[in-house]
């Protein structure tokens, strides 16, 4: 019901040329389909042929965010052996994967892709999730009720949740260092932190522009393919790879519609049974007694 | 109790004694006419209270560190399952089970079914109370539970599912709520409470059916959100709210037959008359419903399976797991009921309701724990979760029981007495 409002909202703004700077400052605009995201957004492009897994962005992120210090120190690359997931002690981590038919292997750096219709922010219901016009999507734990419900909406099995808390349990996940950096238009931590240039921080549309360019200066070397560009309708962070994406633990099955138009269908359901059902139940109740009723006014009339 | 009757005791069921010189106080109605000794002698024989004291004392112990070391603790604290057993279990299955509660407010009241009448109170309570623990089971899960009601008044976030599943939820207890007042307005002996509620009935009762149509459905509309986390015959993004809400109507109507059965095998001498030699012929009743709503599910289940083009994964594992739930959990009932009906066997009714039952349940737990995540590895609760699960479980069926025992829902209240006072 809420998304139909706001579709027609959006396209009211788009016809209306004054209306339109209302409307993107509108913090529910982020939820329609035909939201294709802030116009300024900045993102990251990572390229994981650069990448050779030196878990600096690991640490910097620890460091930045004040997290605690990991049972291994972050220059012991043994870590590396297993696969790992952000967890509420690490925002970001980096995994290992070999790749067949090449003799090295391949690091992916996973964190929040900060998508631009985010399914964490669309299925939470005390709207603790935020979509900043810089690109980031933040949290804010002081109305978290702690239903989890954006772990399970998300995609990219990103957030994570201090269960070991026992009077303050929240979702903890990388939130693009907006309130330290990105909010004063700075680089988040990793960027920074990384020695290889592997991440590149911009806008989004001109990181999508740069990596269109890396593709096609190097086309024997990268996969055609900006993965975020349009996954799940469209992410903040991007990644090039030089082997299919499916074989650096990337989910290539999530389409390119964001999480929220799944959701929709049943959404666009409430208003009608809303506002059908009471007349229409009230008719069957009137059509179901309708003898009892004569058969009474029979008898008083006699 | 049996013991008691043969001795002479009668079960309390009006207001005043026999020969109308004492009005039962507070005290009598909730002993049930018995001193206190008798009360409790009575309980103490019972070896099914001996075994729920069995539960609550290690269960509450388990129970209160939940709330003492934090849900990590009870948990296997699971990043890629966040929903475990208190919601898979506690608040996906206990729901449509208690959708009980607004189909027979339905029959009765808006269709004017009245010979359904001696079953609806139990349909109303059967719905109330497992919504109540529907609410107890999510409070367990809440990593902050004292927030419950953020969602409402603190910070909204109308857009979401979930926001729509506390709303209902919340308004649809108060309407059960309401909707058994004249029970309890009956046994205390207040008739303007009751012809109060009674002036408003049909509005409560349609309120109820919107707010379960919705609410039952988003359940399903939940698992939306998580279009490559479910097995694809789990999930159907256009059909999934409509399946939960479907499959809620056959599982509301076959509790109700399991709960009624177990009423009338374990407590008769606290049903009358007028329930007991009517259960036969409304079991039968609710199995036609329930055989109407699975053939509905059935095809609306087929059409999605074709709509979204997953006839390929039947062949797989999951496929025969898919079809053994189907098979055994939706079609077997079917069959059973449909013979039941044909040749007026209400004994294979409760039979077959007993099998839609765990059916149901089967189907609830593959969409949010078994195929959840179905391209990851598999998730198998902590002792303790399912520990917790069995404690408030067990305080549901306690609840029950007190509750059936007093109220006037399998009895009749007697009225005549109302004049005198």
């Amino acid at each position: 019901m809420k998304a139909m409002n706001r579709r027609k909202f959006l396209k009211g703004s788009l016809l209306g040329g004054v209306a339109a700077s209302v409307v993107s400052k509108s913090k529910n605009a982020n939820a329609s389909a035909s939201f294709g995201g802030y116009p300024d957004a900045m993102g990251v492009l990572v390229d994981l042929t650069r990448c050779v897994g030196c878990r600096s962005c690991e640490a910097a992120c620890n460091k930045e965010q004040g997290l605690p210090a990991p049972a291994k120190p972050f220059d012991d690359l043994s870590v590396l052996d297993h696969k790992r997931r952000t967890s509420e002690g690490a925002y970001t981590v980096v995994n290992q994967y070999e790749i067949t038919g090449q003799d090295h292997p391949l690091f992916r750096k996973i964190q929040c892709n900060h998508c631009n219709e985010p399914a964490c922010l669309t299925s939470c219901f005390v709207n603790a999730y935020t979509k900043t016009p810089e690109g980031a999507v933040i949290y804010d734990p002081t109305v978290c009720v702690g239903c989890r419900t954006c772990m399970v909406a998300c995609p990219f099995y990103i957030p994570a949740y201090s269960y070991s808390s026992v009077l303050n349990p929240v979702i903890k996940k990388c939130i693009f260092c907006y309130d330290t950096r990105l909010k004063f238009g700075r680089p988040p931590a990793c960027v920074e932190a990384c020695p290889r240039e592997v991440l590149t921080f911009g806008k989004r549309k001109d990181l999508i522009k740069i990596g269109n360019k890396r593709i096609a200066n190097h086309s024997d070397l990268y996969e055609d393919h900006i993965y975020g560009e349009n996954e799940v309708g469209g992410t903040s962070w991007m990644y090039l790879s030089s082997a299919p994406f499916e074989e650096v633990g990337f989910d290539t099955h999530l389409g390119t519609q964001p999480i929220l138009s799944y959701v929709k269908e049943f959404l666009t359901v409430v208003p009608m049974v809303l506002t059908i059902w009471p007349a229409l139940f009230a008719g069957f109740h009137l059509l179901a007694t309708r003898k009892d009723k004569q058969k009474k006014e029979e008898k008083s009339e006699i | 109790m049996k013991t008691l009757i043969a001795n002479g005791k009668i079960p309390l069921a009006k207001h005043y004694n026999e020969d109308r010189s004492v009005k039962w106080s507070v005290k009598d109605k909730l002993l049930l006419g018995l001193s206190l000794s008798e009360y409790l002698a009575q309980a103490f024989r019972n070896p099914l209270n001996w075994l729920f004291a069995v539960i609550f004392t290690f269960g509450g112990y388990v129970t209160i560190t939940r709330f003492v070391f934090g849900l990590g603790y009870v948990t296997h604290s699971s990043y890629d399952y966040p929903w475990g057993l208190f919601l898979g279990f506690g608040l996906f299955v206990m729901v449509p089970l208690s959708a009980s509660g607004f189909m027979l407010g339905t029959t009765v009241e808006v269709f004017g079914r009245d010979d359904f009448k001696p079953i609806e109170r139990l349909a109303l309570l059967n719905g109330l109370l497992g919504y109540l623990f529907a609410v107890v089971f999510l409070q367990v899960d809440l990593g902050q539970p004292w927030r419950l009601i953020y969602p409402m008044f603190v910070s909204l976030g109308p857009a979401a599912v979930l926001f729509l599943v506390a709303w209902h939820v919340a308004t649809y207890l108060s309407v059960q709520v309401a909707e058994l007042v004249p029970a309890f307005a009956e046994m205390m002996g207040m008739p303007k409470l009751k012809t109060f509620i009674k002036s408003m009935v049909l509005g409560l009762t349609i309120a109820g059916i919107i707010l379960s149509t919705l609410h039952q459905g988003a359940l399903g509309a939940l698992f939306t959100y998580a279009p490559g986390k479910v097995h694809p015959l789990w999930y159907s993004a256009p059909f999934q709210w409509f399946h939960f809400f479907v499959s809620s109507v056959f599982a509301g109507l076959s509790m109700l037959i399991v709960v009624s059965t177990i009423c009338k095998k374990t407590m008769a001498w606290r049903c009358d008359r007028n329930f007991l030699d009517n259960l036969d012929k409304l079991t039968l009743g609710l199995a036609k419903g329930a055989t109407l709503a699975l053939i509905t599910y059935v095809v609306i289940k087929i059409i999605a399976i074709a709509h979204d083009g997953d006839w390929g994964y039947l062949a797989s594992g999951w496929g025969q797991w898919y079809l053994l739930e189907m098979g055994a959990g939706v079609i077997l009932p079917m069959i059973l009921f449909t013979v039941s009906i044909r040749n007026n066997l209400p004994g294979l009714a409760r039979f077959a309701a007993f099998i839609a039952v765990l059916g149901i349940a089967l189907n609830r737990l593959n969409t949010a724990l078994f195929t959840f995540n179905w391209k990851m590895y598999q998730e198998i609760p902590h002792w303790r979760e399912v520990m917790i699960c069995i404690t408030v479980y067990s305080l549901y069926i306690v609840t029950y029981r007190f509750v059936l025992y007093r109220l006037p829902i399998l009895y009749t209240w007697k009225k005549d007495e109302e004049a005198a006072s």
